[in-house]
């Protein structure tokens, strides 16, 4: 394997053309979203290391067991999350279909998608918001915790501090990946990309948006079913 | 590598297509029902060894995930080689950083709850459920006495 890319791969590095064939954007891109991926890991390690730290933790079953509309009393443990993470899986892969439709040149395909894609990270907002001023009502915030640790032990504040911070922390990227996301649409509309020739703006938001998916799997797995 | 060198730069990540973003939808979905049954299989259970087993195939299958999400839907997997490197070793510090910083957690905590008695027996005292107003100060020193 090393043999035969040493030879190709130093074409690209003998000038002329990027050596990591993509343009300079979509580098930076990834580079941004590697430095996030390092600011969202502190959290959560930060998150896992208290958690080890601490004698007791409240049941994430316990905590998080209702959904909107839900008779008082109900204990739907997972359920409402789970609808959260689907929402952002497909999300995601309307995002892709954007991008795909954007390698074809497909401006209204590259326009559907999008505004699926928008709904989607609309409609995960609206499920954080709910949950937040859930969890609020029921006496969580930050500085407060109303749960006590899975065996009945008086818990620490780290639990609602961690979990409003990092899920909050994702809610803006959310939110930024919302508002990148109808800008590309706006200059879709306004055929920026087609005038230009290419899409691969809608390329570099994508990367954005799937980054914020790849974040949520963890913050759902670290806070929900650990 | 055989997009290396006469392919042009548009289309050198176009990747399977439509089916393969069907394909990896369905991994996607699947592994996340997955996560799901395992999360529901565990909730009454008691800590112990296949508590933790559990939770070990859920993280393997978070990071399942985070490779299909990385690989497909970012196309990194479609991308030169030196490309994936730049990206993928720097994050391989969370290895150590895992590693090291829970470790530390869990013998900070082993640590207080040996020479700290004080923090020790706060930590086993039980907390009053219902009620936010009543489980207050008074309740808490009921229970210690």
């Amino acid at each position: 394997m090393s043999t035969t890319t040493a030879p190709t791969a130093t074409k690209h590095w003998s000038g002329g053309k990027s050596p990591f064939n993509v343009e300079y954007g979509k580098l930076m891109m990834w580079y941004f979203l590697m430095s996030d991926a390092f600011t969202f890991g502190a959290f959560l390690i930060s998150y896992g290391t208290t958690r080890f730290a601490t004698n007791g933790w409240p049941n994430p079953n316990e905590v998080f067991n209702s959904f909107p509309l839900a008779p008082e009393g109900v204990h739907a443990p997972l359920v409402f999350v789970s609808i959260m993470t689907f929402i952002l899986i497909i999300s995601s892969v309307t995002m892709v279909l954007a991008v795909h439709a954007g390698h074809n040149m497909d401006k209204k395909g590259v326009v559907k998608y999008l505004i699926w894609t928008i709904i989607g990270g609309l409609a995960f907002l609206g499920c954080q918001a709910w949950e937040w001023t859930h969890l609020f009502h029921e006496g969580a915030w930050w500085g407060r915790n109303p749960f006590p640790n899975a065996d009945g032990t008086i818990s620490t504040t780290n639990f609602t501090n961690f979990f409003f911070t990092i899920t909050g922390f994702h809610g803006f990227h959310v939110f930024s990946g919302v508002v990148i996301n109808v800008i590309m649409l706006i200059m879709t509309l306004q055929n920026k990309f087609e005038n230009r020739g290419h899409y691969l703006m809608i390329e570099k938001a994508g990367l954005y948006w799937h980054f914020v998916d790849l974040v949520w799997v963890f913050v759902f797995t670290c806070f929900y079913l650990l | 590598m055989e997009h290396t060198s006469a392919v042009l730069h548009q289309d050198h990540n176009v990747g399977g297509g439509k089916k393969e973003i069907v394909r990896v939808t369905v991994i996607l979905s699947v592994l996340t029902i997955v996560e799901l049954i395992l999360g529901f299989i565990m909730m009454g259970m008691d800590e112990g060894f296949l508590k933790h087993f559990i939770k070990g195939a859920i993280v393997i299958l978070m990071l399942a995930k985070a490779f299909y999400i990385v690989g497909y839907f970012m196309h990194l997997k479609h991308e030169l080689r030196n490309l994936i490197m730049t990206i993928v070793v720097p994050l391989f510090l969370f290895v150590w950083f895992i590693i090291a910083f829970l470790s530390d957690g869990n013998s900070y905590k082993n640590l207080r709850n040996t020479y700290d008695r004080f923090h020790y027996d706060h930590s086993q005292m039980k907390m009053e459920k219902k009620e936010p107003e009543s489980k207050g100060k008074e309740e808490k020193h009921g229970e210690m006495n």
